[in-house]
């Protein structure tokens, strides 16, 4: 009987034990128990976030530093909102107005940033590995918010956080990856967040955007979106970005949506209440049809936003836990 | 007054082992080396049982980096065109011909093109007069096949070698990394390996139609290096090369965005490593350089993907090629053959060798002095080497360029 209880999912080590990272970088390299840690932290802000005051004030005081290199209005405000609503001070620092244009090194603006002693920055850079680069430069915790082609783990959190929801277990269930992987940070977190919790991980693009050795990550591997779809429980789909679809990658967007573009009759080929995800924006009619996207059962696109901040607020919770002081948190 | 090194190891023309004797230099040239014994009078040097080579001849450096060279025992090195401006005129090759001396001798390497773009000649006969050695197209590829033919034919009828870098910029476009899972886990964008052995095959059989003599700078897969052995057996003049990099480490060394790592052809996979540390082991690969580019933060510390490539290789080219000799790969005279023999032989100077004749270019070693590769205390204009905390054997202990202590 006492046997049982220790090995419930829902009991994690204690204090900083169940969370033993200064930074969140990746997905790569991270216990299963400890996504499992981050998601069940979520869940309490997935609660709060629907009540019509969501504040709390576990970071109150505290100074996060939003540093955008590269554009983005979705994940930004998710970050922006998800350290609002945990009282903290949250400042945005835009690519466009920073000293990067003005020919100032990384390692100069990640010293920069650490002397304004932010209790936690959160980092966005079009190259990859960029992020790892101010980490190791800087006092206080760093998120990776998605670094060129190499992760973007709050993404993938909050991907596990919504299957989890619809779904339950995550162990066991066939997902497919459909797009442009070669590109895609969040693909590679995905992989890697959801092939350590146990799923089936099903890899599909055309053959010009698949990326390398994919036969070393544990994935199976298609290049036919039909046969890709045959048994899946969830279908996560990519954004392919404008800049790829006249010729240097794939012909047309029309050839790419006749081939790999998530159509009604398409999603009749996965499982019976497969659930269709996209990290946004959306190519409507590219990529995904309008009606698959707006599909009240098989959609958890804008749940996927939901979860968004809840995750969010969870990581930046954990990372500060120990500038905080939390007990058991060293 | 001739000066005679007594008491030394010999590292002699054709010899695997070293002979222990003495080498008598009379002024700037070697009057004899082995055990001559009726050398007249002189002044005898104790060589204390040291190794005594020929001075390396480094064949492709990116810079003349004297504290480096000195360190590695690097007597002559062959500079690559790519500077900045680049070396595509006369005037340049003949300044940049006297910049070492008298310790150091720099070989100018020709620009084959214009601005090293690959698609007008330079002026290579003029260089030449200048005291160029040989021509290069630096870190490009031409992909223009009509200009690379004619390039072929020029430096066939001035008798200078052609130094290519192999990589199909068409394939390798955008790329900083081989194709392989440590470039898809880093998400970096790579090139397939095969990008060498396409522009390799396309030069052999410009070769063949001229009959040049076209060195590959770097051959560091084993589809590249199969074409290498059999154009050689087919008897082509194509010689080639590598760095000890290539040689010791695969793409694995560019974990965690290691931009020392970051070398241009990028490291390979661990296949790859191996067929090159045989190609060595049976001769299809003729010269080791160091491909010394020393890089500074501004050009190091930064994502990978804007890093620049290179590394600084000259001090730890000798200590690194001693694990060959430690492995049995080769023998201690074969290494010799190929850090100062070969590239020399391909430069046409009468050095590289411990020959009556030759200019008295040459190290004492002791083969066994450890160290440790350090970033950080390096001899070189910047630190950015592969091999940080990297434990090595072997040093020069003493350099002698034209007879003369350096």
């Amino acid at each position: 009987m006492t046997l049982q209880q220790t090995v419930s999912p829902h009991q994690f080590p204690t204090g900083s034990d169940a969370f033993p990272h200064r930074h969140l970088l990746g997905i790569a390299g991270l216990q299963p128990w400890e996504i499992l840690f981050l998601l069940e932290e979520a869940k309490q802000w997935v609660d709060l976030n629907k009540k019509s005051s969501k504040h709390a004030d576990r970071l109150d005081g505290l100074t996060v530093i939003n540093a955008f290199f590269e554009n983005s209005t979705r994940t930004l405000l998710s970050f922006e909102i998800a350290g609002k609503r945990m009282g903290a001070d949250v400042v945005n620092m835009h690519a466009a107005q920073s000293s990067i244009k003005k020919g100032e090194t990384l390692i100069d603006t990640a010293v920069t940033l650490n002397a304004m002693k932010a209790d936690a920055i959160v980092i966005r850079h079009g190259s990859s590995g960029a992020v790892q680069l101010i980490a190791d430069k800087v006092d206080c915790p760093v998120l990776n918010a998605g670094d060129g082609s190499h992760e973007h783990p709050t993404q993938a959190l909050l991907d596990a956080l919504t299957i989890q929801r619809r779904k339950g277990e995550i162990s066991g269930l066939t997902v497919t990856i459909c797009g442009d992987v070669m590109h895609s940070r969040v693909a590679r977190s995905n992989i890697y967040c959801l092939t350590t919790l146990g799923a089936k991980v099903r890899v599909c693009a055309p053959p010009s955007l698949l990326p390398a050795a994919l036969d070393r990550f544990n994935v199976e591997v298609f290049t036919n979106f039909d046969q890709a779809l045959l048994g899946s429980d969830v279908v996560m789909m990519l954004r392919l970005q404008n800049e790829r679809m006249n010729g240097d990658f794939i012909p047309s967007p029309r050839e790419y949506h006749y081939l790999y573009g998530l159509t009604r009759e398409r999603l009749m080929l996965a499982n019976k209440n497969a659930l269709v995800m996209h990290p946004g924006p959306m190519n409507r009619g590219v990529e995904i049809d309008s009606d698959v996207a707006d599909h009240l059962e098989h959609s958890a696109i804008t749940e996927q936003v939901e979860m968004g901040v809840a995750v969010r607020m969870a990581c930046l919770d954990i990372l500060t836990r120990k500038s905080r002081g939390v007990e058991g948190w060293s | 007054m001739n000066h005679i090194f007594t008491n030394a190891r010999l590292i002699l023309p054709d010899e695997e082992q070293p002979k222990t004797g003495r080498l008598v230099v009379d002024g700037d040239r070697i009057a004899s080396a082995g055990n001559v014994m009726d050398d007249g009078p002189g002044k005898e040097i104790d060589c204390k049982d040291r190794i005594l080579a020929p001075g390396i001849v480094d064949l492709g450096v990116f810079a003349i980096d004297k504290p480096a060279f000195r360190f590695g025992g690097i007597t002559r090195a062959a500079l690559m065109p790519d500077q900045s401006p680049v070396l595509d005129l006369p005037a340049m090759i003949k300044q940049s011909a006297a910049e070492g001396k008298p310790d150091l001798w720099s070989h100018p390497i020709a620009a084959a093109t214009k601005g090293l773009a690959g698609t007008q000649l330079a002026e290579i006969g003029l260089m030449k007069r200048s005291g160029a050695k040989g021509v290069a197209t630096g870190r490009q590829w031409i992909a223009d096949s009509g200009i690379m033919l004619k390039l072929l034919q020029y430096c066939k009828s001035l008798d200078l070698p052609l130094i290519v870098h192999s990589e199909d910029a068409g394939l390798t476009a955008g790329s900083v990394a081989t194709n392989g899972e440590t470039a898809t886990r880093l998400g970096l964008a790579s090139a397939t390996a095969a990008a060498e052995a396409v522009s390799i095959a396309r030069d052999i059989a410009l070769v063949r139609e001229t009959g040049a003599h076209l060195h590959f700078r770097q051959v560091t897969t084993s589809d590249g290096l199969n074409l290498i052995r059999a154009a050689k057996s087919e008897k082509l003049p194509v010689t080639c090369g590598i760095t000890p990099a290539h040689l010791l480490l695969s793409d694995i060394a560019i974990s965690d965005f290691r931009t020392f790592a970051r070398l241009s052809p990028p490291l390979r996979s661990e296949e790859n490593r191996l067929a090159c540390v045989e190609a060595v082991k049976d001769g299809t690969i003729d010269v080791i350089s160091s491909g010394h580019d020393p890089r500074g933060p501004e050009d190091k510390r930064l994502p990978y993907a804007e890093s620049a490539p290179g590394m600084a290789g000259a001090e730890t080219l000798l200590a690194l090629s001693f694990t060959l000799v430690r492995d049995d790969i080769v023998s201690i005279g074969r290494l010799f053959e190929l850090l100062s023999a070969n590239p020399a032989k391909i430069l046409g100077v009468e050095a590289g060798l411990l020959r009556p004749g030759y200019e008295a270019d040459f190290i004492l070693i002791d083969e066994d002095s450890p160290w440790q590769v350090d970033t950080r205390k390096m001899a070189a204009a910047a630190g950015n080497t592969p091999f940080d905390r990297l434990p090595v054997q072997g040093r020069v202990t003493a350099m002698y360029k034209g007879g003369r202590a350096y």
